[in-house]
């Protein structure tokens, strides 16, 4: 069972935007998806998955970058060849 | 409490000197290129694209690993560190985590007390994110611009246990751990920003305090001594030490609280599913490594018969290790206290690494000194005009050259001179005669000389040198 | 020579989000055949949104490895199709430009996640279509739409390009109206990619045989069990015992893991999508954020206008399963819960060449049908263990209740895709 608070401590960790307005669904859909999900818990193994494959590596080559163009093509806002984003301080 | 042990432990994070970038093939010489022109859809975290690991940044992490004595783990794997940041590509920093590529290491350090082993926590692999730069100054005007071109770099993350006992420490197990690196061939000590240091420090018994952002060797103990002197005096006052995450402020030499430790990010760690785990703690067996900056000390020692001080001194950068055994066989005595305490400090004082001093025009200074052509004194001011014309960008005089121009070529008087000091102090008895009165004793000095310069000398000028030295002294 | 054709669908049901009215294309194996391919794979120069808002504009610097192998091919890529925003969603009603509807039932849904593709297809808008499939989203539309769909084995087809909702977990895969088809499409886009980690160096380049005289398939009671329509379940019935008047052995086995599947998969499938869909902070590529804002709020407000309601909802519900004091209740046991299906999978697959039963519990919902989130997620139960296990699974129509098809769904051992195609091959010559 998940609270209003627990949901809205955890939309904040995802910095995913949910209105007041919007809670009580969510809390309401979230619980009800995570006591669906407790079945996992009566598990008592905690077995990792086992994956076959290994070392999967390149060789340390070299390859064409994009054009400083090419890499901007699709940001909102730049600046003299950087990305511009909102202040973080 | 003034007795109450300090307590440093390090998380170092070194760029590795790869071609190309930790998952994806763009160039890592980016450091005089515009922004984000050595940037992909990989290191751009473009939607769709997928991680590939560079081998070559395995072998060095287990190059590192095997010359720190750590056990490499039979399978290790990358994982996912998820937070928002906007020089972070994905949004995840791509890790490792509970599955590190190396663990249980240590490494010897010349330390307070004496020699002292630093036990090794881990060393893992990761990847540099991108660049802020922080612009504005009203609040409302602040923003942030991001350059991709560093995103990917491939970093080692070595964590030490809490061993050390002193800012000095610190220092110097760094000082090691650099010329370590180094000598292994994976990392560029001179690239702006390719060894950054995190710090937790604490006095014993109270809370531990994590230093963030030193980014300079320097750095570092000025940033613990200033923390030190900040938990003691706190303590003293009988105040509490918070448990907190504080920035070095490099300019200020200072340490401010940036955030509470209860404020700290919940990571999220989950294995990077687009990579498979590794299993490469057979190849160590193969890696061959490079003699190692303590086998070279010793080597310095009996081969070149250099004190113990400047093999240390000599040994401590690879660079530096190559110059002086460029410039042994001109004279390796000669050549180790002229390297050590000379050239050394000419280049701190000018912020200068080795790689100023052409070693053609070193070895040559030793031949002049060693033929006894120039004094001392000539040689240092030889040694200041061949690094301030460098500083200038010219191409730097020869030795002899300089010599020539100036004119500091020891005359013939110079040399006799020094003869006739070098007997003066060898002969005490008929100095003593000489004072008492005995006026044969200045005929048995005059001999002495003349049998130094092989005769190449007009012994009247030597009687008048002699004297006027020996009653100088009176 | 590079040659032109024009594409100006009649499209009543809403299958694609971007047409190329002249595509132009060159020689190959598929030469000038029209293929559609799903928003969630990057095409350079075509703006890919994997039907969400958070995406509008995006036109990737590049294509993804399947697109590249598809021109090389011949192929025409007529189009972009729509999809549940990121793949999430049964039915291509989680859009954010709109639902697609069933071409055989236009108040119904086509299923999902690829319903885009499959609607294309099943309406003759164009020969082919790639899809995508994470828990179900290429057999399931293909089921509801009565078309062939393939999930190949994990790492048989590149992902690279594919815009990730749950990278473990997920193919890319072809889909066609009929099984010769879907093969010579898969023929092309299998294979060995040096840009993604896991794949494997299996092409493909298989001709399907019907004969399948002695082939052995397993049932798994549970796939017949509580939540599968009867009639649904009668209908697959009637597959299989063609399957065996053709000469296949059927016997039934029972898999325990399967009450653990459903919640591994959605635990697995959102905390990987809460990770890749951290990206879109509007920085690299979305619409530029308001930089009067700092960095958290412009960020959160970005994702909240960005993303539909489904999105946020698993964003989150992976961040409950990763976070501190959730992550050994939920990933790790969803991990637990996942070798389990595959050691059952490898058990049964000691005995059986292949798994058969139902693809859908049902024949494809009326739009708007499933409003409930948990309601939804239980559609997929019969699609996601084979995903949680990297086998091969293919839907092929087995028949019709009122009208709409039903899927019959074969599971086959790993890199074994040839067994499944042949077959559903089979089947499919007998006919219907």
């Amino acid at each position: 069972m998940v609270t209003a608070e627990d949901v809205r401590k955890v939309a904040k960790l995802a910095d995913v935007g949910i209105d007041d307005s919007e809670i009580a669904e969510f809390t309401r859909q979230c619980s009800g998806v995570l006591e669906y999900f407790e079945i996992l818990d009566t598990l008592d193994q905690n077995q990792q998955l086992y994956r076959e494959r290994y070392n999967i590596l390149r060789e340390d080559e070299v390859t064409p970058s994009l054009s400083q163009e090419e890499s901007l093509q699709n940001a909102g806002q730049t600046e003299k060849g950087f990305f511009k984003a909102p202040r973080v301080m | 409490m003034e007795d109450r042990e300090t307590i440093i432990g390090l998380e170092i994070h070194c760029q590795l000197n790869t071609k190309s970038k930790m998952f994806c093939g763009c160039s890592t010489d980016f450091r005089d290129n515009e922004p984000n022109t050595h940037t992909c859809p990989v290191c751009l975290g473009l939607p769709g694209s997928m991680p590939m690991v560079n081998k070559r940044a395995i072998e060095f992490a287990l190059k590192v690993g095997k010359a720190l004595n750590c056990t490499i783990r039979e399978e290790s794997e990358f994982s996912r560190k998820n937070y928002f940041y906007p020089d972070l590509n994905k949004a995840y920093q791509i890790t490792q985590y509970d599955k590190p590529l190396a663990e249980w290491g240590k490494l010897l350090i010349d330390g307070d007390n004496g020699e002292k082993e630093v036990k090794i926590t881990r060393i893992h692999l990761e990847e540099d994110p991108g660049r802020s730069v922080h612009m504005g100054t009203t609040d409302r005007g602040k923003y942030t611009l991001v350059d991709y071109n560093r995103a990917g770099i491939p970093l080692i993350e070595i964590v030490t246990e809490p061993d050390l006992r002193s800012p000095k420490e610190a220092r110097k197990f760094l000082n090691k751990l650099r010329a370590t690196l180094e000598y292994l061939n994976v990392f560029d000590s001179e690239k702006e920003g390719s060894l950054r240091v995190d710090a937790n420090i604490s006095i014993k018994g109270s809370e531990r305090v994590e230093v963030k952002n030193i980014s300079s060797y320097k750095g570092v103990e000025k940033a613990l001594t200033f923390e030190v002197t900040r938990q003691r005096n706190l303590l003293r006052r009988g105040q509490p030490i918070a448990r907190e995450t504080r920035h070095f402020v490099e300019t200020r030499g200072i340490t401010t609280s940036s955030r509470s430790k209860e404020e700290e990010n919940d990571y999220r760690y989950f294995p990077e599913p687009d990579l498979l785990p590794l299993r490469v703690s057979s190849w160590v067996e193969s890696i061959e490594l490079p003699e190692l900056p303590d086998a070279r000390r010793e080597r310095f020692i009996r081969q070149y018969g250099v004190s113990a001080e400047h093999a240390k001194t000599l040994t401590g950068g690879l660079k530096l290790a190559e110059f002086y055994e460029s410039v042994a066989p001109a004279d390796p005595a000669l050549a180790a206290t002229w390297t050590a305490d000379y050239l050394l400090g000419e280049l701190n004082y000018r912020d200068f690494t080795i790689d100023a001093m052409p070693e053609d025009l070193f070895r040559e200074l030793i031949k002049l000194i060693k033929s006894n052509a120039i004094t001392d004194k000539s040689a240092v001011e030889i040694l200041r005009i061949i690094l301030d014309e460098v500083k200038e960008g010219k191409g730097p005089e020869h030795p002899q050259a300089i010599v020539d121009r100036l004119g500091l070529a020891k005359s013939s008087e110079d040399l006799v001179m020094k003869m006739v000091e070098e007997v003066v102090a060898e002969q005490p008895a008929a100095v003593a005669d000489y004072y008492a009165g005995k006026m044969q004793a200045l005929n048995f000095l005059v001999g002495q000389v003349m049998k130094k310069c092989r005769g190449r000398a007009d012994p009247g000028h030597l009687n008048t040198l002699l004297k006027e030295l020996l009653d100088k002294k009176v | 020579m590079a040659k032109i054709l024009s594409f100006t669908p009649d499209d009543s049901v809403h299958a694609f989000l971007t047409t190329i009215p002249e595509v132009t294309y060159g020689e190959g194996p598929l030469s000038g055949v029209t293929v559609a391919v799903k928003d969630n794979i990057s095409t350079k120069g075509i703006e890919t949104t994997c039907a969400s808002k958070i995406l509008k504009g995006y036109i990737p610097p590049y294509d993804a490895h399947v697109v590249a192998l598809l021109k090389d091919a011949g192929a025409a890529i007529v189009g972009k199709t729509n999809m549940d925003e990121f793949g999430m969603g049964t039915t291509t009603e989680n859009s954010a430009f709109g639902p697609t509807l069933n071409p055989l039932d236009k108040n119904r849904v086509p299923g999902g996640s690829s319903g885009g593709s499959a609607a294309a297809v099943a309406s003759g808008l164009c020969d082919v279509a790639i899809g995508s499939d994470t828990g179900g989203s290429i057999r399931c539309p293909a089921a509801f739409c009565g078309i062939v769909g393939l999930k190949p084995t994990y790492g048989r087809v590149s992902r690279y390009g594919l815009i990730a909702y749950a990278n473990s977990l997920e193919q890319i895969g072809p889909m066609a109206r009929d099984v010769k088809t879907l093969s010579r499409l898969y023929s092309v886009i299998a294979g060995h990619d040096p840009r993604d980690a896991t794949t494997v160096n299996k092409p493909y380049s298989h001709e399907p045989s019907a004969n399948i005289e002695g082939l052995k398939i397993g049932i798994v009671e549970e796939f017949f069990g509580e939540g599968v329509n009867p009639r649904v379940a009668e209908v697959v019935k009637e597959a299989l015992a063609t399957l065996e008047s053709l000469g296949a052995v059927v016997k039934s086995y029972t898999m325990p893991s399967m009450k653990y599947a459903l919640s591994a998969y959605y635990v697995t499938c959102t905390s990987e999508a809460s990770s890749n869909l951290a990206r879109f902070d509007g920085v690299r590529y979305g619409p530029g954020l308001d930089s009067a804002k700092s960095w958290h709020d412009a960020y959160s407000e970005q994702r909240k206008e960005g993303f539909g309601k489904e999105v946020r909802r698993r964003i989150i519900l992976g961040t409950f399963s990763l976070a501190a004091g959730y992550y050994g209740r939920y990933y790790q046991k969803a991990q637990t819960a996942r070798q389990m299906v595959r050691d059952d999978f490898e058990r049964i697959f000691r005995d059986v060449d292949v798994i058969a039963g139902p693809t859908m519990p049902d024949i494809a919902f009326r739009l708007g049908e499933k409003s409930d989130p948990l309601q939804m997620y239980l559609a997929d139960i019969l699609t996601v263990p084979a995903n949680l296990a990297g086998v091969p699974a293919i839907s092929v129509p087995c028949g019709k209740i009122d009208s709409m098809p039903v899927g019959l769904q074969i599971i086959g051992k790993y890199f074994d895709d040839e067994k499944i195609i042949d077959t559903a091959f089979a089947f499919e010559q007998e006919g219907v």
